[in-house]
């Protein structure tokens, strides 16, 4: 029994350094915000900040554009990750893990040589509108970085690995018998894809988007290069609010009101997806 | 999955052209850096007329630039220095904890991974600064390591979770103690996911830019601030010559871990 219970205390002991530095550089860093978003400028307990933030313009447009960047990214992770992640699924765990490679690259790319690679795509003078202008697609060159575009761009380009990971693991467990069950009653591929392959994939595609989520609302390199100045989400806001105002307590009243979003987007999907389990189990 | 419809060419043919497009868009604007980095001209001409090594001249040539890759790999190693044992140590705690505390444990150390890097980034900036640590190595060093924790307790996890207890307990009764069941048995059966967790670690710390861009100044600004900075204020090719090393330095990596350390799993 002492025995039992000393072992026991040893086994946490081995998981305290991790939890002491997360505690120290994560955990007390976000209750530090908390406390922050509470005082003003001058040092004095107040709730102005938020006061000052929610009838304001500026943070009503970020939050804006914060959804419309994550949802659009989400939209066309989905379009372009579906395919793949079929295509991938539907050949054998070598060939598919070797096509892999093409994912992964990009994956763990510096965030940074990827702007960079898409600047240099997409500017004026790039690659891209050289193309346009050339084959008459377009005689002007197109804005398509340093806006809203450009950093869409980046972000799906940033999604697409992360989106289509977790969707191609739920396609490659679907029970190939099943297929072969659709189609030997006839279903047309498309239909196998729609009524089959598709409705049991949902549970990987909440993973993707939930990820997709988590990542994008708090997103700042891509907008910070790729929305050239126009893009303001809540989190380039914040990064504003500091370097023009030095206003901390405003900047943590931001920061909350982002964890909060991402929280609650989050825990929505997370119960979509338990819901689904159960709609499964039940069926 | 997909060899029952063996006939249905024209859909596959589409899927396949669809697939190969989206790959292509990935691996886009990586290829395009590396023949910009080799250009002899100031402007970003494609393809390059003339060709040189001056951009990676002025990467090596330039003291800015070499204190930044410096501050950078030390950073990455002591972060996988410390994020790996530390790891290792919480995952073989966590699988021998109730499945309750495990959960807790797990949703603990995991939380920074889903916290966005500007809150991380500005709260550790305010904590920093009360230490009168802003700035510091060690400052980004904490940054990284939480980072890199939830990265490689994630990639040790399964390795531990496939160890055979049973194993411990004979060496328990032959008179070991913990101490010596940990190095002693666990640690070489986890030796290739000890490796993948310090490469995934090595390559967190390294490519972590938001938490440098405001924990990390002056003669501590990794790699990535630079490039950052460097990215919103003008096109530099130089970056090209770093984004070229960079990416010979992730394939070398990736193609490591896809065929040595994924084919001894299987």
């Amino acid at each position: 029994m002492s025995e039992a219970s000393g072992e026991r205390r040893l086994f946490i002991l081995l998981a305290c350094p991790a939890i002491v530095l997360t505690g120290f550089g994560a955990i007390l860093p976000i209750v530090w915000i908390i406390r922050q978003s509470f005082f003003d400028k001058a040092g004095e307990l107040t709730i102005a900040n938020y006061g000052r933030l929610l009838t304001s313009d500026l943070t009503w447009s970020a939050f804006g554009t914060t959804l419309s960047l994550s949802v659009m990214t989400l939209a066309i992770c989905t379009i372009l990750g579906i395919p793949l992640s079929l295509a991938l699924a539907s050949v054998s765990r070598k060939t598919a893990g070797r096509l892999m490679i093409l994912l992964l690259l990009p994956l763990w790319t510096s965030i940074l040589v990827r702007t960079y690679g898409w600047v240099v795509l997409l500017r004026r003078d790039g690659l891209i509108n050289s193309f346009f202008v050339a084959t008459g697609l377009s005689d002007q060159p197109v804005p398509l970085v340093y806006n809203f575009t450009g950093a869409l761009i980046g972000m799906v380009h940033y999604m697409l690995p992360l989106f289509v990971l977790p969707v191609y693991a739920a396609m490659r467990d679907i029970d190939g018998n099943i297929v072969r069950a659709a189609a030997s009653l006839g279903a047309s591929f498309w239909k196998c894809v729609r009524t089959v392959i598709l409705p049991l994939s949902t549970g990987g595609v909440i993973s993707g988007a939930t990820v997709v989520f988590v990542y994008t609302l708090g997103f700042f390199i891509t907008p910070a290069v790729l929305g050239g100045g126009k893009v303001n989400p809540i989190s380039i806001r914040i990064e504003r609010t500091l370097s023009t105002f030095q206003d901390w307590g405003e900047a943590s009243a931001l920061g909350l009101l982002l964890l909060i979003l991402v929280m609650l987007i989050g825990a929505m999907l997370v119960s979509v997806r338990r819901l689904l389990r159960l709609g499964v189990r039940n069926a | 999955m997909l060899d029952a419809y063996r006939d249905s060419i024209g859909a596959k043919l589409l899927l396949w052209g669809v697939s190969s497009l989206v790959l292509a868009f990935l691996m886009l604007p990586t290829l395009i850096v590396v023949p910009l980095s080799f250009s002899a001209s100031d402007l970003l001409e494609f393809p390059p007329r003339h060709w040189s090594l001056r951009w990676y001249e002025s990467f090596f040539a330039s003291p800015a630039w070499m204190a930044a890759l410096s501050t950078s790999l030390r950073l990455a190693i002591l972060t996988a220095l410390i994020a790996v044992p530390v790891a290792f140590m919480a995952a073989i705690g966590m699988d021998r904890l109730g499945f309750r505390v495990k959960a807790g444990i797990y949703g603990f150390i995991l939380s920074p991974a889903v916290t966005p890097g500007i809150l991380l980034a500005i709260g550790l900036f305010m904590v920093l600064a009360k230490l009168g640590l802003v700035g510091t190595f060690s400052g980004v060093l904490v940054g990284h390591v939480v980072l890199a924790i939830p990265v490689c307790v994630v990639v040790l996890n399964p390795a531990i979770a496939r160890f055979d207890w049973q194993q411990a307990l004979a060496a328990q009764s032959l008179g070991a103690g913990w101490a010596r069941i940990i190095v002693g048995i666990i640690l070489p059966q986890v030796g290739t996911s000890l490796v993948a967790a310090g490469l995934m670690a090595l390559l967190t710390s390294l490519d972590e830019a938001v938490i440098s861009i405001f924990v990390a100044n002056g003669a501590n600004a990794t790699l990535p601030k630079l490039m950052f900075i460097s990215l919103r204020d003008e096109i530099d090719p130089t970056i090209a010559a770093i984004s070229t090393l960079w990416i010979t330095l992730v394939t070398v990596l990736v193609i490591f871990i896809n065929t040595r350390l994924n084919d001894n799993h299987t």
